[in-house]
């Protein structure tokens, strides 16, 4: 196990410094020249130099190189071209802020998902299950950013329940921030939900004609026991995995999803810095997203790992 | 954990044969699959023929704005919203369909080299995917656009491009498994060469699994597209993609919803049906399911 975890978090050490040096490498990738593309056409030549000397593109490109690790290993992303701000300090707000919605989200989708597939994989083949199943090839179908705006139309057009309003934080007003989230959250989980249920369900039904399962049963254990304790728990090791997977894909639905909501998360500061061409905020944004993401991966690794010690992946 | 899936299939394959015989009649039987099978070929003819079933030249198309004018009303310029659903549906199909091919053909050709090479190329390959896979793609995806530009062909450049680790896997999982088969061994034997034991043997057996997989990139570079385009980055005004049309759909919230509904609906509608086909599809293609009915 020891010697599982060191080689995994060492494989995750080996992912993070691949995956900076090719966000160091993104900017370098402008067609031209990254300084005029920020700066724009009418820019003069001493402008596009201050801002080279500024991006620390008039370095040597090994110096760049040198550079952009010292600055990354003492926590420094660099300064908004726009805003003269820290990056760092800003992106730390806006990421807390999306993983709030994130991570609720998954948590709906987990609890909804796998009691919906236990449900499914019990009544397998009956009616309940026809519906589940059925409810859930819609809900992977519903590209997130129409779920949202057709739940902002329902819930706040049509029937003004949770009307828009200002952005307003957990802490100066709790009633008014669990309101503001209750879309936003709802508009992510509809689709991990689905899936983690069909990944539940199929799994369950394995695990259910399993012959260990059958033994279970020929011992005499109380069907809801041979469930909950025997099935469930060994069904629960794709689900893990197909988790995983789903808070990969939820940091991108949220971009979308803040956009609809105006919830002041990492993608308006996305959208902004794009629309601004900062490029040293579209860097930071892109690198702290995939550090989510080989994190996320890292532990769904451990955690399955954990739950069947046979697995012996990567 | 898939890969391993896909070996388990792959060996399946191998003692049964092919499983080409009846997959149209297995497909036909499930009314679902019927009916979205049936909806995506007209969607097939509308992306193919759209314009000329409901022609609108640019001086018809503008009325009155936000008006009942025509069929499905008339969108903030005052321009007709079927003739715009058609060109948005267009749209979005051919950078959806452009992106899994891009996808599709790469992905096959470094899965078979990966896994028929083997040694460095095999591991280069392999773990390029693996990085490839670790950026999270909507968020890469706008960042790219963002650098190269918002533009339709980046955008299905750059699907194409995160896609294609999802076909290098699932090729090289099952060409590995293939490669070291008894039945390849003796083409070699008998002098057939990599090339034709490749086009000939390989890829039949690969076939059904990368068709399945064709399926389900292709609801997420629909997804995607519409997502791009929703935020800016893909189609540009004048020119509607659904992603716009939603977006813009937005913004008249309370004096037209329809403007919302329409795209989104239609959105909807195509995604779930390339899912159910797909999941039809993965049923009949995949031996194990269909072994076990």
């Amino acid at each position: 196990m020891t010697n599982f975890v060191i080689r995994r978090i060492g494989l995750a050490a080996i992912q993070l410094v691949i995956v900076a040096t090719i966000v160091f490498l993104l900017i370098r990738l402008i067609p031209g020249d990254a300084a005029r593309a920020v700066l724009g056409e009418n820019a003069t030549d001493d402008q596009v130099a201050a801002m080279r000397s500024t991006m620390g593109l008039d370095e040597a490109f090994p110096i760049q190189f040198f550079n952009y690790w010292k600055n990354l290993l003492t926590g420094d992303l660099g300064v908004s071209l726009i805003s003269g701000r820290p990056v760092a300090a800003d992106l730390i707000v806006r990421f807390g802020n999306s993983l709030e919605i994130i991570v609720l989200a998954i948590l709906v989708s987990i609890v909804v998902g796998v009691v919906l597939g236990r449900i499914a994989a019990i009544r397998n083949d009956r009616a309940l299950d026809h519906i589940i199943t059925g409810g859930s090839v819609l809900g992977i179908s519903l590209p997130v950013f129409v779920t949202g705006t057709l739940l902002l139309l329902v819930f706040s057009v049509w029937l003004p329940i949770l009307p828009p309003q200002r952005y307003v934080g957990f802490f100066s007003d709790p009633l008014g921030h669990l309101q503001l989230i209750i879309l936003p959250v709802l508009a992510l989980a509809a689709t991990s939900t689905a899936v983690i249920m069909r990944m539940t369900r199929s799994a369950m039904l394995e695990t259910l004609s399993a012959d260990f399962v059958r033994t279970v049963r020929a011992k005499g254990v109380i069907e809801r026991k041979v469930i909950t304790y025997h099935a469930l728990r060994n069904a629960l090791v794709p689900v893990v995995s197909i988790t995983s997977v789903e808070l990969a894909t939820l940091i991108g639905s949220t971009v979308l999803i803040e956009t609809i909501f105006g919830w002041p998360g990492m993608s308006s500061m996305l959208m902004q810095a794009v629309t601004d061409r900062d490029y040293p905020v579209i860097q930071a944004v892109v690198l702290s997203a995939s550090v989510f993401v080989i994190i996320v991966n890292l532990v769904a690794d451990l955690v399955i790992r954990l739950l069947d010690p046979r697995t012996e992946s990567f | 954990m898939a890969d391993n899936l896909a070996l388990a299939s792959t060996e399946i394959v191998e003692k049964t044969g092919p499983v080409s015989r009846g997959i149209v009649r297995r497909l036909v039987k499930n009314p679902r699959t019927c009916i979205s099978g049936a909806f995506f070929i007209i969607i097939v003819l509308v992306v193919l023929i759209g314009p000329l079933i409901y022609p609108i030249t640019y001086r018809e198309q503008v009325g009155i704005p936000l008006s009942q004018d025509g069929l499905l009303g008339t969108d903030d310029f005052g321009r007709d919203v079927l003739a715009r659903l058609i060109i948005a549906t267009r749209t979005s199909m051919l950078v959806a369909v452009g992106a899994v091919i891009i996808a599709l053909l790469a992905g096959v050709g470094l899965g078979l080299l990966a896994g028929f090479l083997g040694g460095w190329t095999s591991t280069i390959i392999m773990r390029g995917s693996d990085i490839l896979l670790s950026f999270p793609a909507v968020i890469l995806a706008i960042a790219a656009v963002a650098i190269l530009g918002p533009d339709l062909i980046n955008v299905v450049l750059v699907i194409g491009v995160l896609y294609v680790p999802r076909f290098t896997r699932v090729v090289y999982a099952q060409s590995v498994a293939i490669r070291s088969a008894q039945y390849v061994d003796a083409e070699r034997v008998n002098g057939t060469s990599t090339a034709s034991i490749i086009s000939r043997t390989v890829l039949p057996n690969v076939m059904s699994t990368v068709i399945v997989q064709a399926s389900l990139s292709l609801s997420f570079a629909i997804q995607v597209e519409a997502g791009l385009s929703f935020l800016g980055l893909g189609a540009q005004p004048p020119l509607a993609s659904l992603g716009t049309m939603i977006s813009s759909g937005r913004d008249f919230l309370e004096v037209q919803p329809t403007m919302l509904i329409y795209p989104s609906l239609l959105l909807i509608a195509i995604v779930l049906a390339v899912n159910v086909l797909g999941d039809g599809l993965r049923d009949v293609l995949d031996p194990r399911r269909a072994f076990a009915r």
